[in-house]
């Protein structure tokens, strides 16, 4: 007899056991010895019919093919650029992916991007020892001018940016502020200052309570309350 | 004086210490606990994965566990502990690092580091368990992959009594033979990650003080599990979010 022995949707934490008998399968975070299910990392548990798996909660970005990110310049190479990405890994910029522009031989990278520079780009390709290729050329992909850099937690991307962008399209409708989400965590957002504020508290907001249900009423309320008050 | 009871008033010589766990106390850290037991307090900070340096160090195959157990200056009961590395902090680090290293699963996270702080501001014995213990929770919190917490827990002989969870006291205890044996197990399968062992025991008392140190380290995990839970909790039970783009 196959049991299930948490709830789903529970918070699980590592060697829990999660269910008993040969009918249930472990997916991601979960493991299998023996007749158990057993979680091998903190989060929450998912049943999927038959499959169990962990959504984490906690634990920094790691470069995933496909992901939008923010980077940062932090080194200029002979033909390319090195940027961080609020995760442990590096990645590279190459010449050829920077820019639909010619550029000479030899000529001063910095031109281009400068040590330092916020730029919105897209992982091409991930290696298995995390070597981590990045592109500009798609679309939105460009380099940050103004505005400030914030980092959320990284789990909690997805919340922010809501069903098809919907939870972001509401802030930066109400609040007339350009926001960048990157998936590793760091969000750019550029306007008036004290619109950036309402902003940033509205994303403060959904990263604490990203996980009741209503949300998206209850950012609403909060977006519409501040800008009455800024009106005032 | 011979030793028929315990000197701080515990009712039995397998009752634990008062017991508080905390996960989630340093906001800046990617994952953090305290863990105190007794008048023994340890705080475990967790930082990573994130890029190691110097490179020679870095291992291609798999992230890298580094662990640093620190007494402060004024923890100790007697004279001031003098900071910084010394010979029995290195060789603690090392053992906490082979107790937590079997559960954790780095192999995602090639050429990095976990490093992992161990902060005593107090102690009062088992302070190499009450760090493990903390830096079990820490990691956790941290969201690393790994299959089990860890539980500690010293054990030992006291004149002719098996005790679990000897304080100063008991440990310094001098008209009569003493052993100090510190254990780290995974409660899920019942393995050793940690035992060492401080003074003589016979053959069979060793195996019944191992005995005891199994149920305590599950009322430990009990504890452990409780901390995480506590402080994740009002996470349960939300939808999945939106998509990503």
């Amino acid at each position: 007899m196959s049991e299930l022995k948490v709830s789903d949707k529970a918070i699980v934490v590592p060697g829990e056991l999660l269910a008993q008998g040969m009918d249930f399968l472990p997916s991601f975070g979960t493991y299998r010895i023996k007749e158990d299910i057993r979680a091998a990392r903190l989060g929450l548990l998912k049943v999927d019919g038959k499959v169990l798996k962990i959504i984490p909660l906690s634990g920094r970005y790691i470069p995933k093919r496909g992901d939008t990110i923010i980077g940062q310049v932090s080194d200029i190479m002979i033909a390319g650029w090195r940027l961080s990405t609020n995760s442990p890994y590096e990645a590279v910029l190459g010449m050829k992916d920077a820019t639909s522009e010619f550029i000479e031989r030899g000529s001063d990278l910095s031109k281009y991007y400068a040590l330092g520079d916020y730029i919105v780009t897209k992982i091409i390709n991930v290696t298995s020892q995390k070597l981590v290729d990045i592109t500009m050329r798609g679309p939105g992909l460009r380099k940050l001018l103004g505005g400030r850099v914030i980092e959320v937690n990284t789990n909690k991307v997805p919340r922010i940016i809501g069903k098809l962008g919907s939870m972001v399209s509401m802030i930066k409708d109400a609040t007339g502020v350009k926001i960048v989400v990157g998936q590793n965590g760091l969000i750019w957002l550029e306007g008036e200052a004290h619109m950036e504020n309402i902003a940033v508290e509205a994303i403060r907001k959904i990263e604490k309570e990203g996980h009741l249900s209503g949300l998206t009423d209850k950012i609403k309320d909060f977006l519409t309350n501040k800008l009455k008050e800024v009106t005032k | 004086m011979a030793y028929t009871k315990r000197f701080d008033g515990r009712k039995s010589f397998s009752d634990l210490r008062p017991i508080e766990a905390k996960a989630g106390v340093v906001p800046r850290a990617h994952g953090s606990a305290l863990f105190r037991i007794g008048n023994t307090i340890a705080y475990a900070t967790v930082y990573g994965p994130r890029e190691l340096h110097p490179k020679f160090m870095q291992n291609p195959k798999t992230g890298v566990l580094r662990c640093s157990y620190n007494m402060m200056p004024f923890s100790g009961a007697g004279e001031r502990v003098k900071p910084g590395p010394n010979r029995r902090a290195k060789e603690i680090s090392l053992v906490t690092e082979k107790a937590l290293l079997p559960v954790l699963d780095l192999s995602d996270y090639p050429n990095t580091v976990v490093d992992v702080f161990i902060d005593l501001p107090q102690t009062d014995a088992g302070s190499r368990c009450a760090g493990i213990c903390a830096a079990s929770i820490a990691l956790a919190d941290a969201g690393l992959p790994m299959k089990d917490l860890v539980a500690a827990i010293a054990v030992g002989k006291v004149d002719d009594k098996l005790v679990v969870d000897l304080d100063y006291q008991e440990e310094a205890y001098e008209d009569g033979p003493v052993a100090d044996i510190p254990v780290a197990m995974l409660p899920s399968t019942g393995e050793y990650t940690l035992l060492q062992m401080d003074g003589d025991i016979h053959k069979d008392e060793l195996y019944k003080a191992l005995e005891l140190a199994k149920d305590a380290c599950n009322k430990i995990y009990e504890i452990q599990k409780t901390a995480l839970k506590e402080k994740y909790k009002g996470q349960e039970g939300g939808d999945e979010g939106g998509d990503v783009e």
